[in-house]
């Protein structure tokens, strides 16, 4: 029920607003709350307890408790009580069968005592094994909160904004507002944050307001993430100031959790901000001033209050709540008993310490106050306010009070006086283990409401000083938020060639590799392109591999040094393959290597490779010390593989240069212009066939795509180069190979040469060309026409001995053929192994060296 | 980890910026018995205290360096260029 207006209140009653509750149609103004509206209209029934569905009302009214959550428009564990109002929204209650006002699982409230206290699932359900699945299924629906919409997870654009302060001053009360100002006087950058909506807007000359927004935590450096909702500011700020105040706490007492049991702030915000009468009559039971207070504010807005109970004068042995359909009826205090329809019940104020605990103060408790505060602050982090215990009055409530019904200690979770005494006397007798065992301060209010109350009573129950017992680790976020929010949005930068829209024109299938966009195939028909390759002409663009020039005095050493190959001999205009090894001997990348000049060599990676391998060389030489330069021109360059018999005549036509057979040679490197392009080729057998790597500024790169298409080659996509490349028994480093391989067990001991003084990896190749290895990365072919699964077993004697790494059907072979690590006894060339494909197992013979053209003359010719 | 470094070009940066390598091994001499390379390969010191350690500035100059680093508190005491042959072991 609205009061009269009044100054000061927040709505505005011109402007009504309304929206669904539980399936009603409630009104309300601007400036409530979804909560304040639904409340003003009669609701009172806003959530059902996780264990027992007692039926919930509102508790603090400040966003701090889990009475109110609900789902609102499909996001669930909403605080209707903070969460302004809005046009047409839908509210609805969470974990709930039927409806918010009458609810099925509420029988466990009633039969539920003697199945239900804390550790019982643990215990009870663990037997038979089998049976878990049907209890999980049962207990996840029946305890919980709001339920993830499945679909939503992109209906919402999330975004993470990286800021800078001076200072940083959390929360935006009289003290928090203060520390702003007088920090603003000194100079700009001075933001506040505060999680009151109603802050928006505010205006505070000099500091920059965002409201509604939360500190979610304090880290190094000054690091502050801070919620606003759908975007994440991760605030870096040089001075931070804790200004978040004191939580009132609830009184432990049976009956505490009914509905119309209240505290005061929350009383005070209904009738103060929102114009309500919260109530008829109502009894105010405080163990400090902050209670009292309430007192007049109810008075004044026209609740009778025939009793206010001050618990620092008397001290009940029996304080109980009774009431009837889960609301408070009346007070019970040592066998008198008050009519009431609003009992507010306030245990003092604790100080929200908890973002100075994470950011690393210590937390004492003062028992001149009866609560803890935050003492020896880390450097660059001070608080002012109430958070200090500043301002705060001697508490000492009853730790929890006598009487008959359940009792709450913690309202998120469910857990009674009962719960919290069980697990004492079953041995949990340090703070931590009994907050994990009963799960005391894990719910939604992490602790604000029932951290101090179960110190309390623990404190009691064990006889040992609150301040013996100390406090439960404070852990970030200090508020639920969004895990939207955290992962961000999803941005997933894609590299793209120079000659990317040629092949999108073309009708390529694009697909990821790596960090790329590359062409899988141009056709329906891969197989047409590997015949293209083998038979005429093909064109791949393989700008995406890594390319460095390496050059100085000692380019040479550097990479004799880097290589297990051997540079120092190769000739100016000669190219040689190698492969990097670490000096755990594993294998890392490979690529060719030419030699430009002297003193100038020109590298490539694998495509994946390029950074990291970049990375690597300049590693080593940050601690060797050549003099050599190291340059990524991976983006710079782009680079095309022409390949097949007619690439001589094709490359002919379109330089002035001569590429016959006799001026140049397989591995020849000579920088050449093409089509009018000064080009570096390359002459290597990537695919198998006479082939030319082109290597030419990027820019250029659709334009010389198109001259050599024009030229009659069929370009080709990635499938067909797996095909032609698997054909020549060609390993690829990543996927034949792993962490683990190394150059003898991947079939490669011609590679290192350990006769040079020192090469990354020498020590430990020279270890493992003692000694035999376990498996061994083989080619087989096999019998049948079927195509086993990369991944695939081979299997030995019934066991699972090795794995398919590469499997394809090869027409020009004639076979499926692909590539196995095998156990060193089944190597040996035309040895047979098994390998399961689709639940069978299928013969296939172990083939060495190339599946295709073997002594490799076509790509020599 | 969430801490500033400074980089010995760039200035203090936030550390997702940067690439970590580890601490500071020693590489052994030529022919290392079987443990004395796998020490080397695979065994850290993992210290609760300052260790030197290596970073590069991947997202920014892509300089390498040493930081000596608290390793309980992520405090980095000092970031030195690396000299090779004087301070920049393996
Ligand atoms: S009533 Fe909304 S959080 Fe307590
Ligand atoms: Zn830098």
């Amino acid at each position: 029920m609205r009061l009269e207006p009044r100054s000061g209140e927040r709505i505005d009653r011109s402007k009504p607003v309304s929206f669904s509750f539980a399936g009603w149609k409630v009104a309300g103004f601007e400036g409530d709350t979804l909560g304040s509206a639904a409340f003003a209209a009669g609701k009172r029934v806003f959530s059902r307890s996780f264990k027992y569905h007692r039926p919930r009302g509102l508790l603090c009214c400040s966003g701090h408790c889990p009475n109110c959550l609900m789902t609102v428009d499909g996001v669930p564990n909403v605080r209707v009580c903070t969460e302004p109002i809005r046009e047409g929204a839908v509210v609805e209650g969470q974990n709930v069968r039927w409806s918010l006002d009458f609810d099925f699982m509420s029988v466990t409230d009633k039969v539920g005592g003697p199945f239900t206290p804390v550790g019982f699932y643990y215990r009870t359900f663990i037997r038979p094994r089998r049976l878990w699945p049907f209890y999980e299924k049962f207990l996840r629906s029946a305890a919980g909160l709001g339920e993830l919409d499945e679909h939503a997870g992109y209906s919402r654009r999330y975004d993470t904004e990286h800021r800078k302060a001076r200072v940083l001053v959390v929360g935006g009360g009289p003290a928090g507002r203060a520390a702003a100002l007088a920090a603003a006087a000194s100079g700009d950058g001075v933001v506040l944050v505060d999680e009151d909506a109603s802050l928006n807007g505010m205006q505070l000359d000099g500091v920059e307001v965002l409201a509604p927004a939360r500190a979610l935590g304090i880290w190094e450096g000054g690091l502050v993430p801070v919620d606003a909702g759908t975007v994440l500011y991760r605030f870096r700020a040089a001075r931070i100031i804790v200004a978040t105040g004191a939580i009132e706490q609830p009184l432990v007492f049976p009956g505490n959790d009914l509905i119309g049991v209240m505290l005061p702030g929350g009383v005070r915000r209904l009738v103060n901000d929102f114009s309500i009468k919260p109530g008829n009559r109502a009894i105010v039971v405080a163990a400090d001033d902050e209670g009292f207070e309430v007192a007049d504010d109810l008075s004044e807005a026209g609740v009778a209050v025939p009793r206010v109970i001050d618990l620092r004068e008397t001290r009940p042995r029996e304080l109980v709540a009774q009431g009837g359909k889960g609301r408070v009826r009346r007070l019970v205090v040592d066998g008198e008993s008050f009519d009431c329809d609003l009992l507010v019940a306030s245990g003092g104020r604790q100080p929200a310490y908890s973002l100075l605990a994470q950011a690393g103060a210590r937390i004492e408790f003062d028992s001149e106050l009866g609560v803890f505060v935050p003492t020896e602050l880390p450097s660059g982090v001070e608080a002012v306010g109430s958070v200090t215990g500043d301002g705060l009055g001697k508490v000492d409530p009853e730790p929890a009070y006598g009487g008959k019904g359940k009792c709450f200690v913690c309202v998120c979770e469910d857990v009674t006086t009962k719960d919290m005494k069980r697990a004492i006397a079953e041995g949990f007798d340090s703070i931590e283990l009994a907050k994990r065992y009963t799960t005391t301060t894990m719910g939604p209010c992490q602790g604000k409401l029932c951290h101090l109350p179960s110190i309390r009573l623990y404190s009691k129950e064990t006889r040992v000083y609150e301040a013996a017992i100390g406090t439960t680790t404070a852990r970030p976020p200090w508020a639920p938020v969004e895990l939207g929010l955290l992962a961000g949005r999803e941005l997933t930068p894609a590299r793209r060639t120079s000659m990317h829209w040629s092949h999108a024109e073309a009708g390529a299938t694009i697909q990821w590799a790596g960090p790329w966009k590359r062409p899988y195939a141009y056709g329906e028909k891969p197989e047409d392109e590997v015949r293209a390759v083998h038979e005429s002409l093909g064109v791949i663009d393989v700008s995406t591999l890594g390319k460095l020039f390496v050059e100085g005095p000692e380019a040479v050493a550097l990479l004799e040094r880097l290589y297990p190959n051997r540079f120092g001999d190769m000739k100016s205009g000669r190219i040689r393959y190698g492969v990097l090894t670490s000096d755990a001997g594993r294998i890392m990348d490979d690529g060719t290597i030419a030699r430009l000049a002297d003193d100038l060599y020109y590298v490539t990676t694998t495509s994946t490779g390029a950074d990291a391998v970049t990375a690597w060389f300049e590693w080593w030489n940050a601690v060797w010390g050549y003099e050599a330069e190291i340059v990524n021109v991976t983006g710079a360059i782009a680079a095309v593989n022409l390949a097949g018999p007619q690439s001589r005549d094709a490359l002919q036509r379109l330089t002035e240069a001569d590429v016959s057979a006799e001026a140049f040679k397989y591995l020849d490197a000579q920088e050449i212009d093409v089509a009018g392009v000064p080009t570096l080729a390359l002459r290597i057998g990537f695919v198998g066939e006479l082939g030319y790597e082109l290597h030419f500024p990027s820019p250029a790169g659709e334009y010389l795509w198109g001259q050599l298409v024009a030229e009659g080659a069929r370009p080709f996509g990635l499938e067909p180069q797996r095909i032609l490349r698997l054909e020549k028994g060609h390993v690829i480093v990543g996927q034949d190979t792993d962490s683990e391989s190394n150059l003898y067990s991947a079939g490669m001991s011609w590679l290192p040469k350990l006769d040079k003084d020192d090469f990354v990896g020498k020590y430990a190749l020279e270890h493992f060309a003692e000694r035999e290895e376990k498996e061994r990365l083989v080619g087989f072919t096999m019998e049948e026409d079927v195509l086993p699964a990369e991944g695939a077993q081979i299997v030995v004697e019934g066991f699972p001995a090795g794995r398919v790494t590469s499997a394809r059907r090869s027409e020009a072979v004639g076979s499926v053929i692909g590539l196995a690590w095998v156990p060193t006894d089944r190597a040996k060339n035309g040895t047979r192994v098994e390998i399961r494909v689709d639940r069978l197992l299928r013969g296939a013979r172990v083939t060495h060296g190339a599946f295709f053209d073997s002594a490799g003359q076509r790509m020599r010719s | 980890m969430s801490f500033l470094l400074s980089c010995p070009f760039c200035g203090p940066r936030p550390v997702d910026e940067y690439a970590y390598f580890g601490e500071v091994t020693k590489r052994p001499g030529p022919s290392p018995t079987l443990r004395e390379l796998t020490d080397y390969v695979y065994f850290r010191d993992n210290v609760a205290g300052v260790q030197r350690e290596w970073w590069q500035h991947r997202s920014g100059c892509g300089e390498w360096f040493l930081a000596e680093r608290d390793t309980r508190t992520n405090e980095v005491l000092e970031v030195i260029l690396p000299e090779p042959g004087r301070n920049s072991p393996a």
